[in-house]
């Protein structure tokens, strides 16, 4: 089990290793620099400039140098944000991104989970029909649709919670972005609950735990659940994708200092840097969610564990 | 347990009249198709009956609210533009992105899907691979990274959009091929010295049609959704041209004095996705497509 | 409840029980007006071929027939009604006192679960034990039924496990709380030939041991032969005939049953060649049939089958046979 756990650690470093690089050659091999767009520099500052950021040197010792610097957890200064590196800017961002990402992803899980298991205990009766209705228009409705509507219910007309904004420790800034974030990843969990749920009431051994005289909840939970929760379980990295994505256009409706708005930020300010460090964390996270993973899944069917 | 058999497979000929009749008898499906066709004729006709045009600034009516002063059926933004043709007019850019990245997706993944599946074996293993890995990736951030590189440009943005809708398309096409590959038809085809490509072209296509339509119209909202996502981080589309992403994020930004401006193309939007999606969740049903 | 009211009733009473399942706007009968009784410590054998409607006579019971399913008449257990019972009373004796042992014990238990916390669980249930007795009660009832190691047992889960290890666990499961009858949904028809019959010793053990009541379902007469004290064949959803097993294998009266009892090898016999197999199909669930539902099949079948159903006849207890033209009186 640990041992199976370290080889898939062992394979990820690699993968890793593959994005960086090609993203960083990616960007060297793109036409104009990245201080095209501002005003023409006379070329003696241009010049300095490209020595300051070490953009002079071969594309070799700059690729060196800079898997060095990642090494040590330096990404590099920012082009933009001058006075910052990369890094710092993570530093920043990263606390409130993932702060934002695990409530929403906890309350996609707490509340999809019973919601498609509510669905299938009443399967083909109106409570199932009118779940997964709502699941329809949670997975099809875009958050930066949701959220400015929300907003507009809760912030303006019925002046419950602040509609944009950010105070450290402050949960009600966090409240509507965390719901419009959680909305599709819910219902994705409640239509994959729903019908997995739906194929393990059929199995023998519910129908033996029914025997057995048990009383709902207990069959629901501990014979039912685990075995129904195998593919929210594979969704989890999808999950996690989509959360980041929606991380980008709800940071930036609600005005949240994550690294999701500085993503936005640096790719319209074309931020060379910043955009690298920002892609090299997310596919870090995404990699990481993969590992969890597959340690989920030896949890939840005994047979993956003997296999390994 | 008893379980109750099916009645015997119904004749291939009735199998586009059982969908249809399928398709029919299912309320959601119908409700959706009738929104999709209303929604799709006032993007194509609403502005010809409304004298306002996309670009003209009406000084004498800035953000109005809808009414029928000056014609502003919908109101007006802050430089006095028309809501109601500019939330028609992106509607009508949403739509024909959706089709045309759409048509581009489903024609790259058919094929990408026919020879991996006909051709089997290593290449086979190989191109399915490819799909694996860039499925993996989480796509917006490619493109995030693609408009970084080369600039906002609308090419870049139907390639890169294009890009995302035939993985999908290209696996179930394959896995459809592999299928149909082993009986005894495309054996006859093969030993009647018909090539390759006339067997994908003339046998193939022609049998994994009925899943390619159903997906295909699942990607169309999906493809929507994804232009209005870039176009609202001001990554897509460009002012001053209209998407219902620009709207809306120009929408959200003044919702506290002139909600409509949020209202209406956020309205156009989610109805236009929620339908296609029933629609599409409707035909998938109604032609007994398996997920995956 | 009071000691009399046992006496008075019949451990499992099942009076006038129809099911039938709701496909497709229709309603397609799988048990058709069937009356049974099960005694005290009695073993009845019910045969019959698949789709007779055997398993959901007792599934309905058990109150756990499919969701589309619906059931008319009365089951009454030790008294009292429980078709179609809220499953809070139902649980009541679900589990405890009326059991059930199915037919795969491959897939019968719960995978991610341990065979400990699986049999522990039903003694925490129902007689309301602490989880740590419940396992000590786990591990001695594992003895009971021969499994070896009980207490590695304990903590293994079902793939560790062999198929006959595996029933043996189910039989254990079903005897946990000292039932008062226990339903065996063709207990050995999933295993291997020479587990099969020490499946079948079992079972003659822990009815003497426990002294229930046992239902056996099968579709083999042989199986169903060696354990049953009386039999009753199904067909088509009716019962043919209900009679003991002494009097049934000396002469059967329906001739299905006959027909059934040709296909049993006889080991002390000469050799045959080629096993006796039973011509044509059984009715499918949904076919009307106006007369004897056999007919077709029937060797001794006349005009009046094809027309006129026959009713069950003879007292209830003895010999019972739905038949115009029984074999032997």
């Amino acid at each position: 089990m640990f041992r199976y756990f370290l080889k898939r650690l062992a394979a990820a470093i690699p993968t890793l290793f593959i994005i960086v690089t090609i993203t960083f050659f990616l960007i060297r091999a793109a036409p104009g620099g990245p201080f095209d767009q501002e005003q023409t520099l006379p070329p003696e500052i241009m010049a300095n400039l490209q020595s300051a950021y070490g953009l002079d040197q071969p594309i070799l010792t700059q690729y060196g140098r800079y898997l060095r610097a990642l090494a040590h957890g330096d990404f590099g200064p920012s082009f933009k944000y001058k006075d910052f590196s990369v890094t710092e800017l993570i530093g920043q961002g990263f606390p409130v991104t993932l702060q934002l990402g695990v409530i929403a992803m906890g309350l996609a899980l707490l509340l999809g989970i019973p919601l498609g298991t509510f669905a299938a205990l009443h399967h083909n009766r109106t409570a199932d029909y009118a779940t997964m209705s709502l699941a329809v228009a949670g997975i099809t409705i875009p958050s930066f649709v949701v959220l400015p509507f929300l907003g507009l219910l809760f912030g303006i007309y019925l002046r419950w919670l602040p509609v944009a904004g950010w105070e450290p420790g402050s949960v009600r800034y966090l409240i509507l972005p965390v719901v419009a974030l959680a909305l599709p990843p819910l219902s994705v969990i409640a239509r994959l609950t729903r019908s997995s749920m739906l194929e393990v009431l059929r199995s023998h051994y519910v129908r033996t735990a029914f025997a057995k005289g048990l009383p709902l909840h207990r069959v629901i939970m501990r014979h039912a659940l685990r075995p129904a929760l195998m593919p929210v379980a594979s969704y989890l990295v999808p999950a996690v994708a989509s959360i980041m994505t929606g991380s980008l256009v709800v940071e930036s409706i609600a005005g949240l200092p994550g690294i999701g708005r500085y993503l936005v930020q640096g790719a319209l300010n074309r931020d060379y840097t910043l955009v690298m460090g920002m892609v090299i964390i997310y596919s870090a996270l995404l990699i990481g969610m993969g590992l969890l993973v597959d340690l989920l899944y030896a949890w939840l069917d005994p047979r993956v564990r003997l296999e390994q | 347990m008893s379980t109750v058999m099916a009645g015997p497979p119904p004749p291939a000929g009735g199998l586009w009249r059982d969908a249809a009749r399928r398709l029919k008898s299912n309320p959601g499906a119908r409700i959706a198709l009738a929104v999709i066709c209303v929604i799709v004729a006032l993007a194509l006709f609403g502005p010809w009956f409304n004298p306002n045009s996309i670009e003209t600034l009406d000084w004498s009516h800035v953000a109005a609210p809808p009414g029928l002063q000056g014609a502003h059926w919908f109101g007006t933004d802050r430089l006095g533009r028309d809501l109601f043709v500019r939330t028609l007019e992106g509607t009508r850019v949403s739509l024909s992105v959706g089709l045309v990245a759409s048509l581009v997706s489903l024609i790259v993944g058919v094929s990408y899907g026919a020879v991996a599946g006909y051709i089997g074996g290593r290449t086979d293993e190989l191109m399915m691979r490819i799909i694996e890995i860039l499925s993996g990736l989480p796509l917006i951030f490619f493109v995030i990274f693609l408009t970084v590189i080369f600039g906002r440009n609308e090419y870049l943005l139907f390639f890169s959009i294009g890009a995302v809708g035939w993985l999908t398309m290209a696996r179930i096409v394959r896995g459809q091929t592999l299928s149909i590959r082993q009986r005894e038809f495309i054996e006859a085809a093969v030993a009647s010295g018909a090539g390759t490509g006339r067997i994908i072209v003339k046998h193939v296509i022609p049998n994994v049609i009925g899943p390619v339509i159903v997906y295909a119209t699942l990607t169309v909202p999906q493809i929507i959704m994804f232009e209005s996502f870039l176009s609202f981080l001001g990554l897509g589309i460009q002012e001053p041209q209209a998407s219902l992403g620009t709207l809306i994020a120009a929408g959200a930004g003044e919702m506290e004095a002139a909600s409509w401006m949020l209202l209406i193309p956020g309205g156009f939007l989610a109805a236009l996705l929620l339908c296609l999606n029933i629609f599409g969740d409707g035909l998938r049903d109604a032609l007994d497509v398996k997920e995956r | 409840m009071a000691p009399t009211s046992i006496r008075m009733h019949p451990t499992l009473a099942i009076d006038e029980l129809s099911v039938g399942f709701a496909h497709r706007g229709a309603n397609i009968a799988a048990v058709q007006r069937i009356s049974l009784a099960v005694s005290p410590g009695e073993c009845l054998g019910i045969v019959g071929e698949s789709g007779s409607g055997k398993t959901q006579v007792f599934m309905a019971a058990m109150g756990l027939l499919a969701s589309n399913a619906k059931a008319e008449g009365s089951i009454r257990f030790e008294g009292d009604e429980i078709l179609a019972a809220p499953a809070p009373r139902l649980n009541r004796v679900r589990g405890s006192k009326l059991t059930m042992i199915f037919q795969d014990p491959m897939t019968s238990l719960t995978p991610h679960l341990k065979i400990g916390t699986q049999l522990a669980e039903v003694l925490v249930c129902h007689a309301g034990m602490t989880w740590r007795d419940a396992r000590l009660a786990a591990r001695a009832m594992l003895e009971r039924v021969r499994v070896p190691e009980p207490m590695r047992r304990l903590n293994q889960y079902p793939h560790e496990l062999s198929g006959g290890l595996r029933q043996r666990v189910m039989i254990g499961m079903s005897l946990l709380c000292k039932p008062s009858l226990v339903i065996a949904d063709e207990p050995t028809t999933a295993l291997d030939v020479t587990v099969q019959a020490q499946i079948m010793d079992l079972l003659r053990a822990v009815r003497e041991e426990f002294g229930m009541a046992l239902v056996l379902i099968s579709h083999d007469l042989a199986v169903v032969a060696g354990l049953a004290d009386r039999i009753l064949v199904m067909y088509a959803g009716r019962v043919v005939e209900s009679a003991s097993a002494i009097e049934l294998f000396r002469h059967a009266q329906h001739p299905y049953t006959a027909e059934l009892l040709k296909c049993i090898p006889d080991i002390s016999g000469p050799r045959l060649t080629r096993l006796p197999t039973l011509p044509g199909q059984p009715p499918k669930a949904g076919d009307i049939i106006e007369g004897c539902a056999f007919a077709a099949r029937c060797p001794r079948a006349a005009e009046r089958c094809r027309v006129e159903r026959p009713v069950l006849q003879g007292s209830a207890g003895a010999c019972q046979v739905a038949c115009h033209f029984p074999l032997s009186p």
